[in-house]
Formats: structure tokens, sequence, C-alpha cells
């Protein structure tokens, strides 16, 4: 991936991950969630892992996204934009936040493998990363998949039986 | 940094050639052509004739005789696209207005988007005829086309009054529900092809025969046989799923003017409308391709080789996509005409209740069928 | 007391729904079929096909003017029909005829005579009113124009419409 192309996508999906918390409308924070999702997966092509960047697409900004937002508009919230900054909250959080950063820099600097580079993918052949993504999931990991499927469908089950005694 | 000696200036250059071409030579007039044929066709159907008088007005050029030939009317969308164009562009006070403006934007590009994964001719002059040949060009499609989903939200949400906010919310819950049942009746074809990339599919069904047609290859076997019956199962959920997906009737709870005025697009006007109305015709051909390329062959046809054998047979080949397509598109004008609007309580039960499982029983059909046949 | 309509009991086939979407369908292709060869009647192709031919004597065109076999003018300038008229359509001048002339027992006769055809609504009174048969509803209906000016008959255009009619009356004729 071109370097112009990366940094202009980074800066992109920073920009509207900013908008996010900044924007006090939460309709015009969803959709800047939605454009830095977007971004996110352009990064992923980059590194030419195109499934994952569709599956970011249409699950993320085509599917929750769009539930989010149904959900948002259903409940028209009108405090949430009155709602000024508060100088504590915002004192509070710019210190977790820079101790976070402080974290990450005295522990990057001294962990060893992080300062070598990527090792260059075998040939220019692009892969066909669906076909392995599934025979990794179906044939390494088969136990863990099952379990997940199991929980999802538990959680299923659930939130049926939750709703169903809602009605009556 | 070398940052110019890395781009790829022929492959930008070939893809630009490409996109220009698919969009603003095929699928433009196509659309323009598809709404003349949409109120043409209808027009038959209720025994009336339609627009058939707006010929080309040649003599404004100085020519001796206006031109028009002989179904009559094929000036139409020129003067429709005009008449957008030149209409006063109003914008209510009332509307959230960036996002007013947004709407019609989102709502026209992912259309146009999804067309760029799809394989509409073999090759010509060497190069494919796809702008991006990628290995999981289904998926892609279906994520572009999920997120076309936005505009018609947005359209609802920013005009600020009840008619476009229904229709807003109905095809919110509609698309959504839609998607799983077009993503999972698209599963058997992808079993069947062994590859989620477009090119992929349609280059096993030259080898293999078409996939709703097998014996388009000159030669049928068992499997094929008993493969019919899954395929036929998913063409018809695939198909159904598609006309929720695009809004059209029996689905267009969305607009349904008897109800919401004119849904989602109540308070646009002009140049602003015209854009959901291509929207909503371009998503209708990407879909109409994406249904030629899984499950009738995409450019082939028996009998006619790909496009190595010399640029004529490629060009054959580019006008046989499109003349599926165009037929398509044909039974998606006759259907609307045909079938009245479902209820809303219908269209989700028939959604969730019939079509999403009947797609999931569908995939362990066929891989029972291709685990025993092999 | 109420009563319900009992739901009518579906066949498999019709709860399956698509034998009934391709009969449909079927119907819809027979349609566009009979029109594409020609067989279904739709309406007049209006500037290309007209109904001259057919329009019956009653027909009630554009309001004109006759004169009558002597090439005299008919109207009398009574202005009945300038008050019957409903939409106030009819503009009359009267004017005198002087004693020289032939007719001068008829003593009036209209020095303008305006019909607003912008206004004109073709009921037809003013033809019913007329006790001269003067003023006549005649069969030409693509009455057009480009400014309000063009959409106002005046007399010589009214004429022009009319033409002569040799009619009943003849109490004005000299010879009797």
């Amino acid at each position: 991936m071109s370097p112009v192309l990366f940094w202009l996508f980074t800066l992109l999906m920073l920009g509207f991950a900013t908008s996010v918390v900044v924007n006090r409308n939460p309709v015009a924070s969803a959709l800047s969630l939605v454009g830095a999702f977007l971004a996110l997966a352009a990064l992923f092509v980059g590194l030419d892992a195109y499934f994952i960047a569709v599956i970011q697409v249409l699950v993320y900004a085509g599917a929750v996204m769009v539930l989010f937002l149904f959900i948002i508009m259903l409940l028209d919230l009108k405090a949430e934009q009155r709602r000024r900054f508060n100088i504590v909250t915002l004192l509070g959080g710019s210190i977790v936040a820079a101790g976070f950063i402080a974290e990450l820099t005295a522990l990057l600097s001294k962990f060893q493998l992080g300062k070598r580079g990527f090792p260059t993918l075998p040939g220019a052949k692009p892969v066909d990363d669906v076909y392995q993504v599934g025979m990794t999931l179906f044939t390494t990991h088969n136990l863990p998949l099952q379990v997940t499927g199991v929980l999802i469908l538990v959680a299923t089950i659930g939130v049926i039986i939750l709703s169903r005694r809602e009605l009556k | 940094m070398d940052f110019f000696g890395s781009i790829p200036w022929l492959l930008i250059f070939t893809s630009l050639a490409k996109t220009i071409f698919l969009v603003f030579l095929v699928v433009l007039p196509m659309v323009s052509y598809t709404v003349y044929a949409e109120r043409r066709v209808s027009a038959l159907i209720q025994d009336r004739l339609g627009p058939n008088r707006t010929g080309f007005p040649l003599t404004l050029l100085g020519f001796k005789k206006d031109f028009s030939p002989f179904l009559g009317g094929l000036g139409q969308p020129i003067a429709d696209a005009v008449k957008f164009l030149l209409k006063e562009d109003l914008t209510p006070g009332h509307v959230n207005k960036p996002y007013f403006w947004l709407a019609p934007a989102l709502a026209m590009m992912p259309a146009i988007v999804t067309l760029s994964a799809v394989p509409f001719g073999s090759e010509l002059f060497g190069y494919k005829m796809v702008v991006a040949d990628i290995n999981v060009g289904l998926l892609f499609m279906f994520a572009i086309s999920s997120v076309s989903v936005y505009g018609i939200v947005l359209a609802g949400w920013s005009s600020n009054s009840k008619y476009p906010f229904l229709g807003g919310i109905r095809s919110t819950s509609q698309m959504i529900s839609y998607e799983l049942c077009m993503g999972l009746s698209a599963v058997p074809v992808l079993l069947v092809t062994g590859s989620t990339g477009l090119s992929k599919i349609v280059n096993y069904q030259v080898e293999h025969g078409w996939l709703l047609a097998p014996f388009t290859d000159g030669g049928l076997q068992l499997r094929e046989v008993l493969l019919i019956i899954p395929i036929f199962i998913a063409f018809i959920t695939f198909t159904i799923s598609m006309f929720a997906e695009t809004n059209r009737l029996p689905f267009d709870l969305p607009e349904s003017e008897t109800e919401l005025v004119a849904g989602y697009h109540t308070e646009y006007s002009s140049m602003k409308f015209a854009l959901f109305f291509l929207g909503e015709y371009t998503a209708m051909i990407a879909g109409s391709a994406l249904v030629v390329v899984l499950f009738l062959g995409g450019w082939h046809v028996p009998f006619i080789p790909d496009g190595s054998h010399g640029a004529i047979f490629g060009l054959i080949n580019i006008a046989t996509f499109f003349g599926k397509v165009a037929l398509l598109l044909i039974c998606f004008i006759w259907v609307r005409w045909t079938l009245p609007r479902f209820r809303y309580d219908q269209l989700m039960k028939l959604g969730w209740l019939y079509l999403f499982e009947i797609a999931l029983v569908n995939i362990f059909i066929t891989a029972g069928i291709l685990a025993y046949t092999k | 007391m109420a009563y319900t309509v009992p739901r009518p009991k579906l066949t498999f086939a019709e709860k399956l729904y698509l034998p009934n979407i391709v009969a449909g369908l079927a119907i819809t292709f027979k349609h566009l079929k009979r029109m594409l060869k020609g067989e279904t009647k739709v309406v007049m192709q209006y500037p290309e096909e007209k109904w001259d031919k057919s329009m019956p004597e009653h027909y009630r065109g554009a309001p004109t003017l006759v004169t009558d076999q002597h090439g005299r003018e008919r109207c009398v300038a009574c202005q009945l029909c300038e008050f019957i008229c409903p939409p106030r359509a009819i503009k009359i001048t009267p004017g005198h005829i002087p004693a020289e002339n032939a007719f001068a027992k008829v003593e009036k006769y209209p020095a303008a005579f305006d019909i607003d055809m912008i206004r004109c609504i073709y009921c037809g009174m003013c033809e019913e009113v007329c006790p001269e048969q003067a003023i006549f509803l005649r069969k030409d209906y693509a009455i057009t124009g480009t400014s309000r000016e063009q959409m106002l008959h005046n007399k010589e255009k009214l004429y022009e419409l009319g033409g002569v009619f040799d009619g009943l009356i003849h109490k004005w004729n000299p010879e009797k």
C-alpha cells in the first residue's frame, strides 16, 4: 500500500473517531463511527486482507450501526445535545489518556520484538483469504468456533424468552 | 520515499477507462432507459400507450426533420434529465441541512460502487473486463449495498417530518432483514463454485454450464441435475430478497405512495430527488448483474468463445452480459406492474419466517448433494 | 349483531403464493401482447387523429356570429346574450343604423362585439337566448393563442368563423 494512502486513511479514521466523541448530536456520532469503520476497512485492504475489510463493512457499518442509528432515531435523544463539557471529567479523562500513552511508550520501547519489521509475505500472488480463514476456523480452531456458536445461540434464545415475557 | 514511482499508472489508467465506460457509457444510459421502459411497459400492461412523443429535436440543430424513432418517445429520458436539472431545487426550512444534502449522495454512490466488482465481460485487448477483480467480490457487493441504506435512513431522519421518517424506519428494518436472506441464498452458489470471487464464479459456469441451466456446456451429469433443485430454490429466494433490497414493488414499503405520500423522499425535489431515483435504478442494475453472474452464466453464451480469441468476441460478451441484465430488468418491471404491495407485517413474516429458513435448509441440501456425489 | 366474515380456506398451492404470482404475470403478459399486436383499442392520438368527422350535430364549440343570405349581419345588438352570459365573456357596443340604410328599420347594430375566449365556458346560453338567431356555437374547438389579445375574438373574427346562415327569420327582409 502506498504510504500516501495509508496516511490518508489513518488520518480519516482518527478524524472520524474524534468526531464520534466530540459530536453532541447522537446521529452525527453514529455516522462518524461508520466513517471510521469504512476508513479502517480501507486500511485492511491496504494489508491485502480483503476478507476482513469486507466483513468489517458488512457487519459493523452495514448491520450493527444501522441498528444503532435506528434506535437512536427512535429514542430522539435531545438531552445529550444540551449537555456541556464538564471541566472535572475533561481533566480526569485527559489524565487517564495521558497515563495510558506514557505507559504504552515506556513498555513498547523495551519490547525487543516490536522493533523488527514485518516479514515480507512469500510471493506477490494475492492470498485466497476466504479459503484460508475458513480452513483455519474449521480445522485448527474448530472447538472454539463451536463453543462460540453455542454461546451466541444461548444469547439468542435468552433474548427471545425475555422479549416474549415482556409481551405478556 | 518514491511516491510517484510506486504509482501503477497503467493500472490506474485502465481502471479509469473501464470505470468511465461502465458508469457513463453503459449504466447511466441504461438507468435512464430503464425508467423509460418502466413507463412504457407499465402503460402497455395497463392498455395505455405511455410516453410516445418526445423524439430528438434535430430541427433545433438545423436539421430538416425531427428524428423520432419507430417506437417514439426515445428522447424522453433526455427530456427528463434536462427537466430534473433545470427544476427549482427547494430545501424546506424545517430540515436538518447537512444530512439532508448528504443523503441523496449516499443513496446514489454505493449503488455505483457495487458495480466495480462485477465482471461485465470476458476480455478486451487482453484486459479483463472488470474494474476490481477481488477474490471477495460477492461479499464486497453485499457489504457496499448494505451501506446504501444510510442514504434512505438519513433522508427520512433529516427531513424532520413524519412520512419520510416512517419511510426511513421501514427501510432500515426491511433492508437488514432481507440482507440476511440474500446472503444465505447466495451460499449454495459459493458451495458449488468454491469461490467468492465473481470472475471465478463466472469462469466455473463457463466450464461447467450455467448454474440454472447446466446443459450449456454440452454435457449433463447426475450431480448437475440434482443440483438444479437447490440452485433453483436459491435463485427464487435470492431474487425475492433482491426485490426487497432494492425497494421495488411488491416490497416498496419505504416509499409506498398510498400510505406515506412518497416515503423517504417526500421533501426532496429536482436533482436531489433524481439522485434517489438514479440510485434505486442503479441498485436494480447491480442486483440484476449479480443474478446474471451467480445463476445465469455471466457473459457466457454457448458456442461463443471469450475475448482472448479476438476483440469482436470480447465485445459480443459484453453485449451478452448487458442483454441478460436488460432482460432481468424487464422482468423487474413486469413484476412491479403485476403484484400489489405487501403489508408491513407480511413483509417481515415472509423474510424471517419463510425465506430465511428456506435459504438455510437449502444450504444443507446443497452441501449434502455435493458431499454424496463427489 | 356482529358477523365475522369467514376467511377462505386456502389450498397448499395458494398458500405457496408463487403459482398465483405466475398466474398474475401471465395476465399482465396477455395485456402486453395484445397491446403490441395492436388488438387493444386505445384512446385517440389527438393531433394525428381528429374526431371532426364523427362530431355530433349538437356539438358546442366556439360561439360565432352569422350573416343572413343578404350579407346583413343578423345581430341587432339587443345585448340579451351579454346579460345572460354566465362568465360575462361577451361585450357588445351597440351602434345606430342611419336612416338611409336599407335596413334602417332594424335601428341597431353591434359597433363592436367581443367574446373573451379565455372566459367562455361554451354553455350555449347566448345561442339559446338570441331572438335573431345571430349567434351560434360552431364546431371549432381548438381555440388557442399565445397571448390574451389573441384569445379575444372581435367582430371580424366572429363573422369569419360564423359565415352565412340561411335561417328562418325574415322579419327584417325589405320584400316582406
